[in-house]
């Protein structure tokens, strides 16, 4: 693109009265900019109609907002696809966080205020004057097929939902028959209002549906191989039943379930020892056949207790609650007075969870007769009858309460993901062992080799593992997050849910792995950078084969071949730059955000001498986070130092080294790196690019101190977004910190 | 081919959720919002469960979408009038209330400066002032002030016409309707906290130290009526003894009778609020069950760790004010001991339930609604979906995943026809 410059300079909102105009506009006509105007009122009517007029008149594509941040009046200074605009913030970041310069500050060279605009403009220049409008990644004829893997509950509805939508689905189950936990059901929980009554299971129905519609290929007896390739153009190699066949598929939807919790642990609970103490599931089997009977003597089960929390929040099984049980003994409870209304049922619990809606379904239960007892199970034993006493704490009446003569104790399980079994992926370690690896690499991600996806990914075959195995989103605003591009995991697999949970999740990622193949389409990242359509470039001729991009990815965009050359599948990246931070040779570039592009800006600015006592303070600050931050201690007027210059990053893991070295060499007295919190409630939105900058970090501290120059120079700092009361502090203590170490010695080299 | 675009009314998690997601699969979208700012109750949260992340943070995202997306376009200060039409061709009436702000707001701040008229902050809950024109609150998206008709001047006073130089405030603004015409509708009008001036024997809106978990939300938040400190409304005196009341007017048949599914997780966070400000504050919290599901368990196991946190099984059936100290005394039957205790707290915070904004403003559409109010979508008007906590009570997470849910539902209703 041939660029032609324009700068347009806001006075508006006290930026006029913090500084001299005139002398701003000198520092931005130092650049080469075909066009630079200033107006006081930037974007209103007649801001807006001066830009224009430049753009259809004077041919300005390259156009440098100087005013507010680019978070407001976004819309405004939209001059279409076509044009390079970037905002250079000199309201919240500037005007709004300094003293304003006295009327004689430019003569007197105090113009500090004025200073700091000059060198955001000078950075914008820089920033546009190195980029180009990306140029979107193109799959030739990509395909827009979901597969789903799993015909459970989850499956069934992620199947049927993308394909009423209008697109192809191809539905993998492992067992002959579909329906996966369904079949073994005799009712279902109420899954809608009024959320009392109990429904079938209707699983005969739905397969017919699934089996008749058109946008629909149902693989039953079938497991999944390997998934090669990205979004867009994922190839399934998938076993049916002994043979292979093959899926070209743009998405993917994980719905491989769960299971109860291995009745072997739960021996304390008398299960294997008594013969009348049985699974949920077992019950279900027997409801199932019509009638429900003791095992030792097929006589009928006349008195029920129900055990909630079997091996669910219990520390040495399951430690966590898994959410369904609750609803699924009240459902028995139900069906067990409706097969024999003179059926007595008793339910020990902790806490009925019948969350939300479902009290509705456990106050109809309650009036049912059935006995509710709060309290630990401490003994189950068995009378010679082959009856069984059962006996607790009884919280509620104080003391102890013991039910003797029932015919049937049933253990309310809890559920295990299936991505939880199997071998878990180890680290590949080096000699020094898994500590000095983290140290390394930052922390791990957790990987089970549980046989479901296969995928063919550098990082593994599965999704990384959330706590407990199961692949879940760690993010609360945005449970639909994945680790892998196009890979949505849903219902019981995901996290532990009930069935109407499980569906309203299953039709929630389908919509997700729609939107996937839509935005592959178009080249276009999707969340959290949705719409991006620039993609990292890898210049492969100066590649060392180190494999940090391939080992940092946090979503496993690059594969590697038999030679550790990296495999980029751009249809798998999410545009942090990671791997672009992480690379030694720097070869990795976008096409508006690169190495070069940033050092540019470092050096943009006007550095001064030594004797000038004007420190300079380079900060890196993460775009979702740092800046909104920063911004909001201008929007509430603190005030900080005038030496700092901020750099936005996409994200702190796209930190390249080599800009630590670039500010030093310049000049710049410290370095600031502002990120996200990482650690066990990391918010990142990018996993872990804050962690992996400060583990850069670390390795340049020894440079630093070989230099000569002192490595408390370059630090990091978490910032979440409501931290901006905090940035003054921050800002200004580092300031303090540095005026002791004094100027950097290599300013005036 | 129907209509492809969707209307989201409601600007909150879901509506806004909904929103981006259906245009990122490809529809225009049509967002409307009552309020004059997007965010709804999630705005007003201090930090999430369990992570203790601020909302904003997410929020900024969602802005980010929207703002980069032109698929999108919002409404603040809207309210639908009117619905006529079927799947896949709604024509849908929309009134726009005036903001007395036009698009010349720089957010400069002069006006709010100059205004001589106050109102009190429905965004604190009440708890403080703005003044008569103001930004709703630090993080308003959009970042539009906005006049308070009721308490503003008018014409007699324009300090604040005066004050601004970009000629962004218009005391003469009228209300304005439009039309849209889009294939399917999801209704996403969110939740209000259930009203503690209804529970009367527990002094809700009458003893000043008898506080709802929204109060106390505002009150940790930094943007909020204390800067973020926990304190006693009566004296702003640091609270020492604080009980929690899980259940205030929900699993109740005189109130909400259903569960609202995150008041649990909303104390135990807010256990946390106070622990942070108050090491060695006295915690109790009555409850019924204590409904920490699936892996939220171990943030509860995390709280029940916790020194000077005290659970007693068994709902107040009154709560008395000490009118020296203002301190409250709460009456209830301990169910651990069977007896029936009175305890004295110098502050109250009764976790109070979700009702759903549709129990009383209804779709102006044929719909069903459960016993609770929440909206059975189908028929009789096929097409318009209910997401978020207009369908059920949920946290946020399940909010998103509903009204992503929605979406995929909605993208059927134009391709169906």
């Amino acid at each position: 693109m041939d660029k032609k410059y324009g700068v347009y300079i806001c006075t508006g909102c006290g930026i006029g009265d913090a500084m001299d105009i005139d002398t701003l506009i000198e520092a931005a006509e130092e650049n080469n900019v075909q066009s630079c105007k200033t107006s006081p009122f930037l974007c209103g009517k007649e801001g807006v109609e001066m830009i224009k007029k430049d753009i259809e008149e004077e041919g300005i594509n390259t156009i440098i907002i100087a005013a507010c941040s680019g978070r407001v009046n976004y819309d405004v200074f939209d001059f279409g696809s076509d044009k390079i605009v970037e905002r250079a913030n000199i309201r919240e970041q500037v005007a709004w966080v300094h003293e304003p310069d006295g009327p004689d500050a430019v003569d007197e060279e105090e113009d500090h205020t004025g200073r700091h605009a000059a060198d955001v403009i000078h950075m914008a220049y820089a920033k546009v004057k190195s980029m180009e409008l990306p140029e979107p990644y193109k799959v030739e004829e990509p395909s827009k097929a979901i597969l789903v893997v799993g015909g459970g509950m989850a499956g069934i509805t992620a199947a049927l939902e993308s394909a009423n939508a209008g697109y192809k689905t191809v539905l993998v189950e492992k067992e002959a028959k579909l329906g996966g936990w369904l079949n073994k059901l005799y009712k279902v929980t109420p899954l809608k209002a009024p959320y009392t009554e109990l429904e079938d299971p209707n699983v005969d129905e739905k397969v017919k549906e699934l089996e008749e519609h058109p946008n629909i290929t149902v693989y039953t007896s079938a497991k999944i191989k390997k998934i090669a390739g990205a979004p867009g153009m994922f190839d399934a190699v998938i076993d049916v039943n002994g043979s292979e066949v093959q899926e070209r598929i743009g998405a993917i939807v994980l719905a491989a379930g769960s299971q109860p919790v291995d009745a072997e642990k739960l021996s304390h609970l008398g299960y294997g020892s008594y013969k009348n103490v049985v699974t949920h599931a077992e019950l279900e089997e027997m409801a199932k056949n019509g009638k429900i009977v003791r095992p030792s003597d097929g006589q009928e089960a006349k008195k029920i207790a129900f055990i909630q929390c079997a091996g669910s929040r219990d520390p040495e099984r399951l430690p966590y609650c898994s959410h369904a049980c609750c609803i699924e003994s009240l459902k028995q409870a139900a069906y067990v007075s409706e097969l024999n209304p003179e059926a007595m049922t008793y339910i020990f619990y902790k806490d009925i969870r019948s969350s939300g809606t479902y009290e509705h379904f456990y106050k109809k239960i309650q009036e049912t007769g059935a006995v509710f007892i709060k309290g630990d199970i401490t003994g189950i034993t068995e009378s010679g009858d082959g009856t069984l006493t059962v006996e607790s704490e009884d919280v509620l009446l104080g003391g102890k309460a013991s039910v003797e003569g029932v015919d049937l104790v049933v253990l309310a399980t809890g559920m295990v993901p299936n991505t939880a079994f199997g071998k878990e992926l180890e680290v590949e370690a080096d000699d020094e062992g898994a500590a000095d690896e983290k140290e390394e690499k930052g922390t791990q991600d957790v990987i089970i080799a549980s046989d479901i996806l296969n995928l063919d990914y550098r990082q593994g075959p599965e999704l990384p593992a959330l706590k407990y195995g199961f692949p879940d989103s760690h993010y609360i605003c945005f449970p639909y997050e994945t680790r892998r591009t196009g890979i949505y995991a849903a219902g019981s697999v995901r996290a532990p849910m009930d069935m109407a949970k499980a569906i309203t999740d299953a039709t929630g990622a389908a919509l997700k792995a729609i939107q996937c193949v839509e935005a592959t389409a178009q080249g276009a990242a999707v969340h959290p950078r949705s719409g991006d359509l620039s993609y990292p470039e890898f210049n492969l001729n100066r590649c060392t084969q180190c494999k940090r991009c391939t080992e940092e990815c946090p979503f496993g965009a690059i594969n590697e071949d038999e030679k550790t050359n990296p495999l980029i599948n751009p249809t798998r990246c999410r545009r942090c730059g990671t791997c672009m931070g992480a690379c030694p040779e720097r070869i990795i570039s976008f096409k508006n955000y690169s190495v070069p592009m940033i050092g540019n800006m470092i050096k943009a600015i006007e550095m001064p001498e030594e004797d000038e006592e004007k420190p300079r303070i380079l900060v890196f600050a993460c775009e979702n986070d740092a800046i909104p931050a920063l911004d909001m201690a201008g929007i509430n007027r603190l005030k900080y130092n005038p030496w700092v210059r901020v750099i936005p990053v996409r994200c702190l893991g796209s930190l390249n080294l080599v800009w630590i070295a670039d500010a030093m060499s310049e000049g710049y007295d410290g370095v600031l790196l502002m990120g996200c919190k990482h650690g066990d409630d990391y918010q990142c939105h990018f996993i872990k690019g804050s962690e992996l900058a400060e583990i850069r970090l670390s390795k340049v501290s020894e440079t630093l101190d070989r230099l000569g120059l002192e490595s408390e120079r370059v630090r990091a700092v978490e910032v979440n977004i409501m931290d901006y009361m905090k940035i003054p502090q921050i800002l200004d203590e580092f300031a303090e910190e540095l005026e002791e170490l004094g100027p950097n010695p290599m300013k005036d080299f | 081919m129907g209509n492809k675009s969707v209307l989201v009314v409601g600007g909150g998690m879901s509506g806004i959720t909904a929103a981006v997601e259906a245009a990122e699969a490809g529809c225009e979208v049509f967002l409307v919002e009552k309020n004059s700012y997007l965010g709804g109750r999630v705005a007003q949260i201090n930090q999430y469960f369990p992570k203790m992340c601020p909302p904003n943070c997410g929020l900024e995202i969602n802005f980010q979408r929207i703002k980069k997306n032109p698929k999108i376009n919002f409404f603040t200060l809207a309210e639908v009038e009117s619905i006529s039409g079927e799947e896949g061709n709604f024509n849908v009436t929309i009134k726009l209330n005036p903001r007395f702000v036009n698009e010349n707001c720089t957010g400069c701040n002069k006006c709010t400066e100059v205004c001589p008229a106050e109102r009190d902050d429905d965004f604190n809950c009440g708890l403080s002032k703005t003044k008569a024109i103001y930004l709703a609150h630090p993080f308003a998206f959009p970042m539009k002030y906005i006049i308070d008709a009721n308490a503003c001047q008018g014409d007699s006073c324009g300090k604040c016409v005066e004050a601004c130089k970009y000629n962004a405030i218009d005391l003469k603004m009228e209300p304005q309707t439009m039309t849209v015409n889009v294939g399917s509708i999801i209704w996403a009008a969110g939740w209000k906290p259930y009203d503690i001036g209804k529970l009367s024997n527990y002094g809700g809106g009458r003893f000043e130290n008898v506080i709802s978990n929204i109060m106390m939300e505002r009150m940790a938040a930094l943007t909020g009526p204390t800067q973020g400190k926990i304190l006693r409304p009566s004296d702003n005196g640091e609270p020492k003894n604080i009980a929690f009341v899980q259940c205030a007017g929900s699993r109740d048949e005189h109130h909400l009778k259903t569960c609202s599914s995150v008041c649990c997780m909303a104390t135990l966070k807010q256990v946390n609020y106070v622990r942070e400000q108050y090491p060695d504050a006295n915690i109790t919290i009555y409850f019924m069950d204590i409904r920490a599901m699936g892996k939220h368990e171990d943030y509860y196991q995390k709280v029940l760790e916790e020194k000077n946190v005290k659970l007693i099984k068994g709902k107040p059936s009154e709560i008395k004010e000490v009118p020296e100290t203002k301190n409250l005394l709460v009456l209830a039957e301990n169910q651990f001991t069977q007896e029936v205790e009175t305890l004295e707290y110098d502050l109250v915070v009764l976790a109070t339930g979700m009702e759903p904004a549709t129990a009383e403003d209804k779709v102006p559409a044929q719909l069903n609604y459960d016993v609770d109010g929440f909206v059975i979508a189908g028929p009789p008007t096929p097409g318009i979906y209910a997401a978020g906590c207009t369908r059920k009570p949920g946290d946020v997470a399940s909010s998103v995943q509903d009204a992503t849910a929605a979406v995929l539902k909605a993208i059927q209703s134009t391709v169906r026809r």
